[in-house]
C-alpha cells in the first residue's frame, strides 16, 4: 500500500482575489465578489473556469458551491465541502480538502475559496440582537460575552501570566503586519503606517492584551485558489505551489463548552501542528516564510508557539519587529500585511501571499523562499495549518 | 452567599434560554443554589452541560450542589460594547472561575465591584446569585465577587 498523504500530490495552480475593501464599502455583491475571484484564479492559472468541478469552504461561507457551479457553466460539479467552524480556522483545511479532492480522484479542479462582504450581513465585532440564547452562549451572552475578542481574550490572559510574556511581543506582530502592508498595493491599510508609540495610545477593546491594533480589520472582498493534481503542475501557466502538509482538528476537548478545554490557555494546534509537521517531514526550522492568521495578536503568539516556532521563554526576546520583517528578519511573518493591515479574508489573502512568495512575486519578497507556513485562524476549533513549497523543497 | 440590589451589567443583554439539557441549572439558581453536572456512572463533574459524560459515555447525569466559591483561572475587561445595552457601560469584568469542589469545571461569569479594580489570578472569590424577576420567564444569573 502507498503511503497515505498529501504531500506532493496537489499543486496550487492560480490564485485570485477582488480588490479589498474596508468593511461595507465593496461596490459589488458578496456573491459577485466570490465569482470574481473564481474567474481571477482560473484567468491566474490559464484554466477554463469550466474545467472547475469542486468548491471548498469554510466559515459558512454563503456563497453556495451549486449557485457558483450554476452561474459559471460548470460542466459537472463532483465535490462541494463546507469545512465546519467559524471565521478562519478553517482556511488552510479548505485548501487541505481541496487537495484530499484532487488527490483522491474524486475532483480534478477544485476550487478553495472564502467571499466576505461583512458590510452586506452582520458584523464580527457585534453580538447578536436577540432576546435569549441557547446553548453554550446561555452561559456567556448574559455577561456580556460575546464577540470573539470576548470568547479569546481570556486564553491569551492566561497564556502571557503563564509565562511572563510582555504586551511588547504582541505589538511586535501588529508592527510587523503593518510595516509589510505600506510596500503592498492590495493592502487596505497601505498608506496607514503605524509605530509602536500609537500602538501604545491606541484605545482598549478588550483588556489586558486586546489594543485596537491587536484586532483584525473587516473587510470585504473575495479570494480564491485553484487545487489541482500534481501530475498538471508542469502544464501550468505558473511556477506550481507544492502542497506538502495539511492539517485541521483540535486537541482533545478543546471545544469543551463554556471554556472549559483543560489546555486552555492554547490556540488549538498543539496536535494539529504535530501532524503537519509528520505529513510535511519538515520542521519549524526548514520554514522560510510564516503567515500567520491574526485574529488577535494574542492567538498569533500561542500558534507560533505550538508550531515550534518561537519558545515562551523566549517570546519576549524573539518577537521583535527585525526578527519578523522581511527580507532580512529571521522569522518573516505576515509578509502582506495579513489580517491586520492587507486584508481580513479570513486568511485566504495569506494562502494565497504564501503563493506568491513561493512564485518569487510577492510585495516583500523573501530571496529564494522555497517554504511557507501558513496558520489558519487560531483559538477557534478546528483550526488548520498547511505548508506550501517549491518543487526544489519536495 | 449572598443577593444583591445592584446588578452587574445593564437591562437588555440577552437572557439564557430554557432549554431541557441546562433547565436544572436555572432552577437551581432561582433557589440560591449552585448545581453542576455530575455522572452517576464515574462520578465525574462536568461543565458546561452535555447530555453525555465525556470520560465514560453513562447518559446518567445528575445536577449535583456544590458550595458557591472558587477562584479566578483568567479574567477580561471588556471596553468596547459589543451591544447596544453595553453603551455608556463599559468598561466591565469577566472572569472564568474555576471550582476546586467540583472537579475544578470552569464557570463564566462577571467580577462585581469597581470594574477597575486588580485582578489577580488564583483570587479566591464567591458566588452571588442575581436575579432578572422582571423577565418573562425571570432567571437568575451566578456571579462573583472577591472573598475578604
Amino acid at each position: 500500500m502507498s503511503e497515505r498523504t498529501l504531500r506532493g500530490r496537489a499543486v496550487i495552480a492560480g490564485v485570485g482575489e477582488t480588490p479589498y475593501y474596508k468593511h461595507g464599502k465593496a461596490p459589488d455583491d458578496e456573491f459577485k465578489l466570490a465569482l470574481i475571484a473564481v474567474l481571477e484564479a482560473c484567468r491566474d492559472a490559464g484554466i477554463d473556469p469550466r474545467e472547475v468541478d469542486g468548491f471548498a469552504s469554510y466559515g459558512g461561507d454563503r456563497s453556495e458551491a451549486t449557485r457558483l457551479a450554476a452561474a459559471l457553466g460548470i460542466r459537472e460539479l463532483r465535490f462541494s465541502n463546507m469545512h465546519w467552524g467559524g471565521g478562519g480556522g478553517g482556511v488552510c483545511a479548505a485548501v487541505g480538502n481541496a487537495a484530499a479532492a484532487v488527490h483522491s480522484g474524486m475532483a480534478d479542479c477544485v476550487i478553495a475559496f472564502r467571499s466576505l462582504a461583512q458590510g452586506q450581513f452582520r458584523r464580527y465585532g457585534r453580538g447578536a440582537a436577540a432576546e435569549t440564547v441557547s446553548g453554550e452562549d446561555a452561559f456567556l451572552a448574559p455577561y456580556g460575552l460575546m464577540s470573539p475578542a470576548q470568547r479569546f481574550a481570556m486564553k491569551i490572559t492566561r497564556f502571557m501570566a503563564e509565562h511572563g510574556i510582555r504586551h511588547e511581543a504582541l505589538r511586535a506582530i501588529a508592527l510587523a503586519s503593518y510595516h509589510h502592508a505600506q510596500n503592498n498595493p492590495r493592502a487596505v491599510m497601505r498608506g496607514r503606517p503605524l509605530d509602536a508609540a500609537t500602538y501604545d495610545a491606541s484605545r482598549w477593546i478588550v483588556e489586558p492584551f486586546h489594543r485596537l491594533y491587536d484586532c483584525c480589520m473587516e473587510n470585504d472582498g473575495a479570494a480564491a485558489v485553484l487545487v489541482v493534481p500534481a501530475e498538471r503542475a508542469h502544464d501550468l501557466a505558473q511556477k506550481p505551489a507544492y502542497l506538502l502538509g495539511a492539517a485541521q482538528g483540535g486537541h482533545y476537548r478543546s471545544a469543551a463548552p463554556v471554556h472549559n478545554a483543560p489546555l486552555y490557555a492554547s490556540s488549538h494546534f498543539t496536535t494539529v501542528a504535530h501532524n503537519l509537521y509528520a505529513m510535511a517531514k519538515l520542521g519549524p526550522a526548514d520554514l522560510d516564510v510564516v503567515q500567520a492568521y491574526e485574529n488577535f495578536t494574542g492567538g498569533v503568539l500561542m500558534s507560533l508557539v505550538e508550531h515550534g516556532l518561537v519558545r515562551p521563554e523566549e517570546a519576549n526576546d524573539f518577537l521583535v519587529p527585525e526578527n519578523l520583517l522581511a527580507p532580512t528578519g529571521r522569522m518573516p511573518l505576515n509578509t502582506s500585511g495579513g489580517n491586520l493591515a492587507e486584508c481580513y479574508m479570513h486568511g485566504l489573502e495569506m494562502v494565497i501571499e504564501g503563493v506568491r512568495q513561493l512564485r518569487g512575486t510577492a510585495c516583500n519578497q523573501v530571496p529564494g523562499a522555497s517554504t511557507v507556513l501558513v496558520i489558519g485562524g487560531p483559538m477557534v476549533t478546528p483550526v488548520s495549518s498547511l505548508i506550501l513549497g517549491t518543487e526544489a523543497a519536495l | 452567599m449572598s443577593t444583591t440590589p445592584s446588578r452587574a451589567l445593564p437591562g437588555g443583554l440577552p437572557a439564557p434560554a430554557s432549554e431541557p439539557l441546562t433547565a436544572p441549572y436555572w432552577v437551581g439558581t432561582r433557589a440560591g443554589r449552585l448545581v453542576i453536572q455530575r455522572c452517576r456512572g464515574c462520578g465525574g463533574w462536568q461543565w458546561g452541560p452535555e447530555w453525555v459524560c465525556h470520560r465514560c459515555h453513562s447518559f446518567d447525569l445528575a445536577w449535583e450542589e456544590v458550595p458557591p466559591c472558587g477562584r479566578i483561572y483568567s479574567w477580561e475587561r471588556p471596553h468596547h460594547p459589543v451591544h447596544p445595552a453595553l453603551n455608556g457601560h463599559t468598561p466591565y469584568i469577566i472572569v472564568l472561575v474555576e471550582l476546586p469542589q467540583a472537579g475544578n469545571v470552569r464557570m463564566v461569569g462577571n467580577l462585581l465591584g469597581d470594574p477597575r479594580q486588580e485582578i489577580g489570578i488564583a483570587a479566591e472569590v464567591e458566588a452571588v446569585f442575581e436575579p432578572h424577576d422582571e423577565a418573562d420567564p425571570p432567571y437568575t444569573l451566578v456571579q462573583w465577587r472577591v472573598v475578604g
